[in-house]
């Protein structure tokens, strides 16, 4: 749906393209209805945000104070920063008017005439098309302050981001538009849809989310819930990266494919000799799956309870299934690793990245995620003690669920999953770290 | 913060204590007025809440209500309203008072999150209170004493930062010891109204400096070293001088203006070593100006006075007080009184001038008000020289009229109670024509022109009370002993007093407050002991129709616009 035409031969991301494969028709429809009546069909679609927590969309615009008589502002979260996840990038690069309609969409059913682009500061190319995008858009009044001779005017700004994994933490992300360092807001009292950017009402968005509204709109809320499974409605794009033979983006039903499907039919399996190891499910902050383990419990099926007892390969990759087993759907970046992999180096990784982008701003995430990074690096550097892994759970327990923002918990999943999972393979490091490696696979020095 | 006149009061619940509390105040406040700590290091009440440091967190519940009902689902094991906690910490500073709102601040939870944001606040932080200025003064150390494990689990390499840089002319920083809670970046931003500090890079890293091409050198900057809670902003001029437990904690007042900043001054062994702000939320909240922190040195100047002197030459306090007496009996006297002297000691020169039938004057002393701590009028005591009823209006810019007098020989000994007459309008070829009595605390062309010289106190050398711009009266004590040859100005005054043929009065607060409430109207229910230490506003009524030369400061609003120079006599 949303990949629709990305990667098809002929396809770039000008207006006219866009425009004779259909595009802004929607938006010419849409602008002809009532603003509530968009919003409630994007309540009926049951869409859930695709930046990573799953949100359900609808819900995030009823939020939105609209007495206040404020400006109402829409800010697209571009700032695709979550390691593993390249979707929104695609979005951007091939068919950028497709979100723009999305924007413009969401921008008419909630009244906004004010919408930014946040784009991470490592995308210069996304952002030069995007302002491309919206001059052509504008030109021809898909974006303004006449859209499409209806007297409603709206525009867009791109604002790119100056490099922080932070800023796509949707009150950071604010602040950095406000031209502030990206510290988080605390919430209460900050919620963006009352008190957002510029203290105004505010929707923050993911660039995914926005397109899937250009279809809610174009096929009905009602239409659009049938896709995917129940409470998991609509499409999702899987970046699936690390060691299987076919990495890739990959736009499937939401809940309709399996893990196993996933990895070994839709991306052909391990890579030869291999066999895998572990997974990631959704961006680096997600909880790591292990082969081989067995998920049971009880979920709900229609209005019963169901006994499920799923491996790795079984689980449904939707955003419920994926948090009920103790992970999440994230951003929908699958990271596979292999049994070449060593999780203490995997680790070490990973915290290296949290610890370089923690914002600083409160205590426990700036503290904790630099001191697992310095754990996991003296491990790997050859000073591994058996007990460094309790060490690191514990200090990892003393982030979540303590900080300002979800960095918190986006830094101490990985550490606590990892123990929790490969706990034996942490205690031993120390004595695998002292013979030399018999796969000839380089040392991570 | 003005509070409303009849707040809203709330009831909330901080570990099984009940306590009504006005609509809004969070529970930091909330807690302490059950007399619970929330250790805590961001948060300050008079700056914004960032809740960064994580230190506040505790459990928090509100009373359960059916959902569908909306009625109160009662615990039958209690007979009261159950309470629904919330799975996660909450913080407390960000939480304001909401009807039945209860906090837990003893369970495990709390326990173990004080544990964890104070080891990891220890861990970059250097563990060498030993030799850090701070040691005694550090929240750090306190609360980890108070709250953390009391042992480490940090092998690694700690971070390493600046140690010394010189943020402004009188403010040092060492980052490593920064713990990132902001609480100077706020002051500056939102008190001082000068945004000049900042965090540099991220992370563990983060790091506090000024703006490129700035320094903090506002007149507020020493605030940021009081409100550090560790020892990262130090004081340039106070750091590594003296460890603070030796120090004596003195309740005193800020002279520099009539805001009347309340503060408390440290020494030790006669000595002091610096002067810091005391919370007074009507008058300075937390703060105080730079300028007023320096006072002190002028106990020690080489231009103090130390001995008494009779036409040029050292003599004792009698034969002083006779001479004095003397050339006031024999000529036409005129008393220069003083803004800077006590409300006591402006009673005793009103019955100087009184006794030897001398008109007063005020020297008025006027500079750039800041809207913060320090406002036009220079002077610590204007309206007490006004309710003592020393003058009955407002001192003119200078003595021109004086000297006119001197010049017409109307007036042939002039008192100057702490004043330099030259300062104040007067020629040398004035002061020539007449004999001067001067008492005051430092030479100047006053004193070396005086016949009569007679040394007296600094501010931090004697007891006395101070009416502000407020109309407050607020008292202050003595810090430090006299300087060698100085005498009480209420001791010189009431001898002078009676010399002169006037009243028998105290020398001292005891003895003289019962003659200052029989006479003064406004002080009349007052002793020098019973003035709280926030003050006490006095009626103004009388005094409403002054132009009185201040705009608007931190609590202080003028009764009508600031007179224009103009229009004054």
């Amino acid at each position: 749906m949303v990949f629709k035409h990305i990667d098809e031969p002929g396809y770039t991301n000008d207006l006219a393209c866009y425009v004779r494969n259909g595009g802004y028709e929607v938006l010419r429809k849409s602008v002809l209805r009532k603003p509530e009546e968009l919003v409630d069909e994007v309540k009926k679609s049951g869409l859930r945000g695709r930046g990573g927590a799953g949100f359900p969309c609808g819900v995030k615009w009823t939020l939105l104070d609209r007495k206040s008589g404020k400006p109402i502002y829409l800010v697209v979260n571009a700032d695709e920063s979550e390691p593993g996840t390249f979707k929104d990038r695609y979005i951007i690069h091939n068919d950028p008017h497709q979100l723009l309609e999305g924007i413009m969409i969401t921008c008419f059913a909630n009244k906004v005439e004010r919408a930014y682009i946040y784009i991470r500061g490592e995308f210069p190319e996304g952002a030069r098309i995007l302002e491309k995008a919206i001059a052509e858009a504008r030109a021809a009044n898909f974006v303004g302050p006449n859209i499409l001779g209806t007297g409603y005017g709206c525009e867009i700004y791109v604002h790119r981001g100056a490099g922080a994994y932070i800023c796509g933490e949707e009150t950071g992300l604010i602040e950095s538009i406000e031209g502030k360092r990206p510290y988080p807001r605390i919430k209460p009292p900050y919620f963006p849809a009352v008190l957002g950017l510029y203290q105004c009402p505010t929707i923050v968005n993911n660039v995914e989310t926005l397109c899937h509204v250009k279809h809610i709109a174009d096929r009905g809320g009602e239409a659009y819930s049938k896709i995917g499974t129940p409470n998991n409605t609509g499409t999702r794009i899987l970046c699936v990266s690390g060691h299987v033979r076919r990495p890739g983006y990959y736009e499937f039903e939401v809940g309709k494919i399996t893990m196993g499907q996933l990895l070994n039919e839709v991306c052909g399996g391990p890579l030869p000799g291999r066999a895998f190891k572990a997974v990631i499910p959704g961006g680096s902050s997600a909880k790591v799956l292990k082969v081989g383990e067995r998920y049971k419990g009880k979920r709900k099926a229609g209005a019963d309870m169901v006994e499920y007892d799923w491996g790795l390969e079984d689980i449904p990759m939707d955003f419920d299934s994926l948090a009920m087993i103790g992970s999440m759907g994230g951003s929908g970046g699958v990271i596979v690793m292999d049994d070449s992999v060593s999780m203490v180096e995997a680790l070490a990784n990973i915290n290296a990245f949290y610890s370089h982008e923690s914002c600083g701003q409160c205590t426990p995430c700036r503290e904790g995620s630099l001191w697992m990074k310095k754990i996991t690096g003296r491990m790997v550097h050859g000073e591994a003690r058996p007990a460094d892994g309790a060490l690191l759970k514990s200090v990892a327990d003393q982030i979540a669920g303590r900080t300002i923002c979800a960095f918190g918990e986006a830094c101490a999943w990985p550490t606590q999953s990892f123990i929790a999972k490969f706990g034996d393979e942490f205690k031993a490091y120390p004595e695998t770290k002292k013979s030399p490696r018999a796969d000839g696979v380089p040392e991570l020095v | 913060m003005i509070q409303p006149a009849t707040p809203d009061l709330i009831t909330v619940n901080v570990d099984g204590k009940e306590i009504a509390v006005p609509k809004g105040t969070n529970m930091i406040e909330a807690a302490r007025r059950v007399g619970v700590d929330v250790p805590h290091y961001c948060y300050h009440s008079k700056l914004s809440v960032v809740g960064n440091c994580r230190m506040c967190l505790v459990e928090m519940g509100m009373p359960a209500v059916d959902p569908a009902t909306k009625a109160p689902v009662m615990d039958s094991a209690t007979g009261k309203q159950r309470v629904n906690w919330m799975p996660r910490p909450t913080i407390a500073c960000a939480t304001n008072a909401s009807p039945g709102l209860h906090i837990r601040t003893t369970t495990p939870i709390v326990k173990e999150c004080r544990e964890g944001v104070m080891e990891f606040l220890l861990i970059n932080h250097p563990l060498d209170c030993p030799i850090c200025d701070q040691a005694g003064e550090c929240k750090l150390q306190e609360q980890s004493t108070g709250y953390g494990r009391g042992y480490s689990r940090f092998i690694e390499q700690k971070n390493v930062k600046p140690k010394r840089t010189a943020l402004g002319p009188r403010v040092t920083l060492d980052d490593e010891r920064c713990i990132l809670c902001s609480r100077c970046i706020r002051f500056s931003k939102e008190v001082a109204k000068d945004d000049v500090l900042g965090f540099i890079d991220r992370g563990s890293y983060s790091t506090l400096t000024c703006y490129p091409g700035r320094k903090l050198e506002n007149n507020y900057s020493l605030n940021t070293v009081d409100i550090c809670p560790v020892g990262a902003l130090t004081s340039t001029d106070f750091r590594f001088k003296m460890r603070v437990w030796f120090l004596k904690q003195t309740n005193s007042i800020d002279t520099e203006s009539s805001v009347g900043a309340n503060t408390v001054v440290w020494s030790r062994e006669g000595v002091i070593y610096r002067v810091t702000p005391r919370q007074n939320d009507a008058v300075n909240d937390t703060w105080m100006a730079d300028s007023g922190r320096v006072l002190y040195k002028q106990i020690r100047d080489a231009s103090r006075l130390e001995s008494v002197r009779v036409d040029g030459a050292v003599a004792d306090l009698d034969s002083a007080v006779k001479a004095a007496a003397d050339r006031m009996a024999a000529g036409k006297v005129a008393v220069v009184g003083s803004g800077r002297s006590t409300v006591e000691e402006q009673f005793l020169t009103r019955k100087l001038a009184l006794a030897v039938k001398a008109r007063a004057w005020l020297v008025s002393r006027v500079g750039e008000g800041d809207a913060l701590l320090v406002s036009a009028d220079r002077n610590p005591n204007v309206r007490g020289a006004l309710v003592t009823g020393l003058v009955s209006g407002l001192p003119s810019r200078s003595l021109d009229s004086l000297g006119a007098q001197i010049d017409a020989g109307e007036v042939t000994c002039v008192v100057s109670v702490g004043e330099d007459l030259t300062a104040a309008g007067l020629s040398a070829v004035q002061l020539s024509k007449v004999s001067v009595i001067y008492l005051g605390t430092h030479s100047n062309a006053t004193s070396a022109a005086a016949k009569v010289v007679i040394p007296t106190l600094m501010v931090f050398e004697k007891h006395g009370t101070f009416v502000n711009q407020q109309f407050r009266i607020q008292r202050f004590a003595k810090a430090v002993p006299g300087g060698p040859g100085a005498t009480d100005d209420l001791v010189v005054l009431s001898r002078l007093v009676s010399a002169a043929g006037g009243p028998k009065l105290g020398a001292d607060l005891g003895s003289l407050w019962p003659s200052i409430a029989a006479e003064v109207a406004p002080l009349s229910t007052m002793s020098y002991g019973n003035i709280p230490d926030t003050g006490l506003l006095l009626d103004a009524t009388p005094w409403q129709g002054l132009a009185f030369v201040e705009g608007p400061s931190l609590h202080f609003k003028p009764a009508a616009p600031a007179a224009k120079e103009a229009s004054r006599g």
